[in-house]
């Protein structure tokens, strides 16, 4: 493929994407939140009964679909390889912090783009702290910053996370008493689209992020680091679809899918400052990382084991945030939320150095 | 010939090394990658440097040639 069959490929995939976020909205999901990766693991958190937050607990399918629709395509595509070994504990602290970060801003880059795209000019700061973590992440990359090489395992490693969503799956459907479901009515938990409607979103979503390596920290990344702009392109295209579609639904439905503002925007809150440092929290543990929340759970179902526990790192992030009170809400942060997110700064900084400084890796 | 192995490396370190090979002009180099990712990214950053690539596998291991 060349480079600009690579671009057009990415960027009709941005498209797509951002259509199936919006009708996911149209169809139940919460408003700007076709997709959150953050949420959806923190709903899904609670379903496990992880947490006790009662108005957050549902086991999401996009989840389950982002996961198996890259696992099924790197499979059909020759590209599923089992690996891992690269400082996992290391990479489960890091995707713990990141999900500190994201329920500070109240959702993932991915949210980031379609709050953007709702015209909640919150998430314009949430963009600003996001640079400027992604910007204190490259300066550590271009100094060597490395977490070591993965090494190939048994394929059976590689295949326990996405055996793992089909076994959600199933206690979705089954709906037995020790799952928790948000009561009708009872928050954001409760606003979701028919299952099969998400699970094949997710499906579709996730085969087209596997294909095209879509990464929303990747896209700015890149551009900083090589003057690439593929990444961004998927990024950019994503937005300009989901804004012309809430634009158009808002036209020919009661209801506001895009709202320009800051104040009373669904599922956000108006403090801009615990905004950019949430979101600069989330862009500095992703470069780290390599990748997004979105990127980790495409690249787990391609069967890196190091990617899965990022996830369950994310997992356990929206656990604690939600059971020592760290997670905003749209009243604004908490008090502990904000102790957690300069915490969670700190960690990284002391990871980056740690792998930068510490000891030579990667060559 | 200058040999950067950055075989389970994750992104964007294979193209840092790469790149800090060709900018120190050391060409020709092999840049040993194992997985389509790496490869894509890496191909991509030396053909933008105005390289050519030529790509062998083998075992899952892609060894890229790169040259001016």
């Amino acid at each position: 493929m060349d480079f600009k069959q690579e671009k057009a490929g990415i960027i009709l995939a941005g498209l797509v994407i951002g259509v199936i976020a919006a009708v996911l909205v149209v169809l139940g999901n919460p408003l700007n939140m076709g997709f959150c990766i953050a949420c959806f693991l923190r709903d899904t958190a609670g379903a496990l009964g992880l947490h006790g937050a009662a108005n957050v607990q549902y086991i999401r399918p996009e989840i389950i679909g982002l996961v198996l629709g890259s696992f099924l395509l790197a499979s059909f595509r020759g590209e599923f390889g089992s690996k891992g070994g690269s400082a996992p504990v290391t990479r489960f602290v890091l995707g713990f912090f990141v999900m500190i970060g994201c329920l500070m801003f109240l959702g993932c880059p991915f949210r980031m783009i379609l709050r953007l795209a709702g015209g909640d000019l919150n998430a314009v700061l949430g963009l600003v702290g996001f640079v400027c973590g992604i910007l204190l992440g490259v300066f550590f990359l271009t100094r060597g910053y490395s977490l070591g090489r993965t090494y190939k395992l048994p394929a059976l490693e590689g295949r326990v996370l996405p055996v793992v969503q089909v076994v959600l799956l199933v206690l979705l459907l089954a709906a037995p008493a020790f799952i928790h479901f948000t009561e009708a009515g009872g928050g954001p938990g409760a606003q979701h689209a028919a299952v099969l409607a998400s699970l094949a979103a997710g499906l579709v979503v996730g085969a087209l992020a596997q294909r095209t390596r879509l990464c929303m920290v990747g896209g700015i990344r890149d551009v900083v680091l090589f003057r690439e702009w593929k990444l961004l392109a998927g990024f950019v295209a994503i937005f300009a679809s989901a804004l012309v579609c809430n634009l158009i639904l808002t036209g020919v439905t009661p209801t506001a899918y895009f709202k320009l503002g800051l104040a009373g925007q669904a599922v956000a809150h108006t403090d801009g400052l615990w905004n950019a440092l949430g979101m600069l929290l989330v862009g500095f543990g992703c470069v780290l990382l390599g990748g997004c929340p979105l990127r980790q759970l495409v690249l787990a179902g391609e069967g890196n084991t190091d990617s899965a526990i990022t996830v369950i790192g994310l997992v356990a992030g929206a656990a604690f945030a939600h059971n020592f009170g760290l997670a905003s809400s749209g009243e604004g942060p908490t008090a502990n939320g904000r102790i957690a997110v300069l915490l969670g700064i700190a960690v990284v900084a002391v990871i980056a150095c740690c792998n930068t400084f510490g000891k030579k890796r990667g060559e | 010939m200058k040999l950067v192995d950055a075989r389970g490396l994750s992104c964007p370190e294979p193209v840092m090394l790469t790149r800090k090979a060709v900018s120190a002009g050391e060409l020709p180099c092999r840049v040993m990658v194992d997985n389509p990712t790496a490869r894509e990214n890496v191909t991509r950053y030396a053909q933008h440097q105005g390289c050519q690539v030529s790509v062998a596998e083998a075992d899952g291991i892609y060894t890229l040639t790169l040259s001016k």
